[in-house]
């Protein structure tokens, strides 16, 4: 059971872009929440929601254009650098592309090697072995693997070497962006199951980023669902399954594909109309309103925050104001 | 999701599935072993195989690479200049007959070819130290560096560089060592162009990100990622590059500004050529033919290097 210090806190994160003759391109936009040590927090959303730059942004791989985020009490960004040295063995990352994420020129070895070099983890040339067989081992890969080729391997393989990599420095915090999106929906599965047992063994913390609904419900304890870098919706994982408030949040479940004809026949339809409007000129007040059924007039004027409509469940909308 | 009701009328059993499941199929993958063996040498060989003027020049390239090696073997010392023999037509003992002091000219080519191997080689190593040095820094640091390295490496680029090369090489003690560091001076512009441009788009891939998101410095990613990857383009250039060397290599020596006399270079065997070219046409053939197929066999060896490699790099 997750306790209750936060491990990772963002606190009215903001990532903006400047596009050349376009504008600013709010890509992140005053996102806050908190991830309790041990908790899997899931963040849910259409491609270009700004979930991969929320989560590059939390481990320090961009720098915020505003607020902060502070890892175990401490500014990820305003870090020393022996101090964000240390940090780079506390929070690893797992990759979208298993393709992209390997260097293709280096042996499977040397791959998950790397941290424990780079951090001196080993006393010597056998221990490093043992530890590498042993991580590979972890993520179902035998030591025959190792002394080949990452291009030999197939994308599902490939993402447990990457696993294995993040793991190799022993991190507490991890956060996987996407990581299942680019595989087969069997190997989906095994690499899923392999980051939950991973989790209960290691008591890792997590951020895991998917766009499949079914995925983050499984491996979540809690979710985020964002829309136009914007978090429109937090609550439990079940509960929001359960009980989605916010009408975007309502449309997207509705949306998943239910593997039983018969039941997804009767499931009562939410079709959202329209497209995702640019983020570079996203409609003012709530980003959703040009969108949204329950559309008023305040909608399109003022900017609802992220506020609790039941314990534990957040939401931004304004649908929900006489309830708090 | 509501069970089904069979015609039985009990619920049927939804198949879910349980860990259980995950682990068989863990399990077998992780016997299964899935192998996609490829190796750019093998790929190399087939490229070779299936490309006859490939299979020419490496076999040309091969022998004039012995041919060099083994020239002190040849019977007749290169320089001995022995009048009385002079201009004889090839023979037993001198292949391709003797020049106009009685000099072995096949001996004489086989020391010329050394000469012009050598400063290929040895050109183009130091043309590519500078030009990889010069591009990674400048591609992977980005920034005023790089804008100033590269306005640098097109002054380079836009030097009129043979008429530089030869007022260098008249102020300079003439000898191996200045030529191949003229020529790699004037040559490194292009190889800084293309590992800088390797250098900008590796380091945006994903893995150079894991790598420093797991604290590698930045020499340690140059050193392990970026250089690596960028091997197959430089060999590529570096192939064209000993093929332009050793051309421009035999220009300088054509005009006197080489290997000095009375040492034999493929480009002043050609001078020396220039004065009998009516009469004896044959003595400017063979070292023009040395060049012409050397260039032409490094010019194809960089081909098919580079569809031996670059598919590699893309993926």
């Amino acid at each position: 059971m997750p306790d209750q210090t936060p491990v990772l806190e963002v606190k009215n994160l903001c990532k903006y872009y400047s596009v050349k003759r376009k504008g600013l391109l709010k890509a992140v936009d005053d996102v806050s929440f908190s991830i309790q040590k041990g908790e899997t927090f899931g963040i849910v959303g259409e491609s270009g929601c700004g979930k991969t730059t929320c989560g590059k942004t939390c481990i320090g791989m961009l720098a915020p254009s505003g607020g902060q985020v502070l890892f175990d009490g401490k500014s990820v960004h305003s870090m020393s650098k022996s101090e964000r040295f240390d940090f780079t063995s506390r929070a690893q990352m797992i990759f979208q592309d298993p393709y992209a994420s390997l260097d293709p020129h280096q042996k499977v070895y040397d791959i998950v090697a790397e941290g424990i070099r780079i951090h001196k983890m080993a006393a010597g040339r056998a221990e490093e072995e043992r530890m590498v067989l042993e991580l590979l081992d972890m993520v179902g890969l035998n030591a025959e693997h190792a002394m080949r080729n990452v291009h030999e391997f197939s994308g599902g393989q490939r993402q447990r070497i990457g696993i294995a990599r993040a793991l190799a420095v022993d991190p507490e915090f991890l956060f996987c962006d996407e990581p299942i999106s680019a595989l087969d929906v069997s190997i989906q599965a095994q690499i899923v199951n392999l980051l939950v047992r991973l989790q209960k063994d290691r008591q890792l913390t997590m951020l895991f980023i998917a766009h499949d609904l079914s995925m983050v419900k499984h491996i979540s304890d809690r979710i985020g669902i964002m829309y136009l870098g914007k978090m429109v919706e937090l609550a439990g994982a079940d509960e929001l399954y359960r009980r989605p408030l916010h009408p975007y949040a309502q449309a997207l479940l509705a949306a998943a594909p239910i593997a039983d004809p018969k039941a997804s026949r009767e499931r009562k339809k939410t079709i959202l109309a329209g497209e995702v409007p640019s983020p570079l000129n996203p409609p003012a007040g709530c980003r959703f309103s040009s969108r949204c059924q329950y559309r008023t007039d305040r909608c399109s004027q003022q900017l609802p925050d992220l506020q609790e409509a039941e314990p534990g469940h957040f939401v931004a909308c304004w649908l929900y104001e006489n309830k708090r | 999701m509501e069970n089904k009701v069979t015609a039985a009328g009990r619920p049927a059993e939804t198949p879910q599935l349980t860990e259980l499941d995950f682990r068989r199929i863990e399990k077998k993958e992780k016997d299964l072993g899935t192998v996609y063996r490829r190796s750019v040498w093998k790929e190399l060989l087939k490229e070779i195989r299936g490309n006859p003027m490939a299979i020419f020049a490496c076999v040309f390239l091969l022998t004039m690479i012995i041919g060099a090696l083994i020239a002190p073997l040849s019977p007749y010392d290169p320089n001995a200049i022995d009048l009385p023999n002079k201009f004889q037509s090839p023979s037993a003992q001198h292949w391709f007959g003797t020049d106009e002091f009685g000099r072995s000219y096949f001996t004489r080519a086989l020391y010329g070819g050394r000469v012009s191997l050598t400063v290929g080689f040895s050109a183009m190593f130091v043309t590519i130290c500078i030009g990889a040095v010069i591009g990674i820094f400048s591609g992977y640091i980005g920034g005023k560096l790089d804008m100033l390295l590269m306005r640098f490496t097109d002054i380079f680029l836009a030097l009129p560089s043979m008429l530089l090369m030869i007022v260098l090489n008249t102020m300079l003690k003439p000898g191996m060592t200045t030529l191949i560091m003229v020529l790699s001076l004037f040559s490194w512009a292009s190889v800084a162009r293309i590992t800088r441009a390797e250098t900008m788009s590796l380091k945006a891939r994903d893995f150079v990100a894991a790598s420093r998101n797991l604290g590698a410095s930045s020499v340690r990613i140059a050193v392990h990622h970026i250089l690596p990857n960028i091997m197959g383009p430089v060999i590529v250039a570096a192939s064209l590059g000993v093929a332009s060397a050793i051309l421009t290599e035999s220009s300088l020596s054509f005009l006197g500004l080489g290997i000095s006399i009375p040492h034999a270079s493929w480009g002043s065997m050609l001078q020396a050529a220039q004065a009998t070219i009516l009469d004896r046409p044959m003595m400017a053939v063979y070292p023009g033919a040395l060049v012409l197929l050397t260039v032409l066999s490094f010019n194809i060896l960089g081909d098919v290097l580079r569809s031996a490699l670059e598919p590699k790099i893309v993926k």
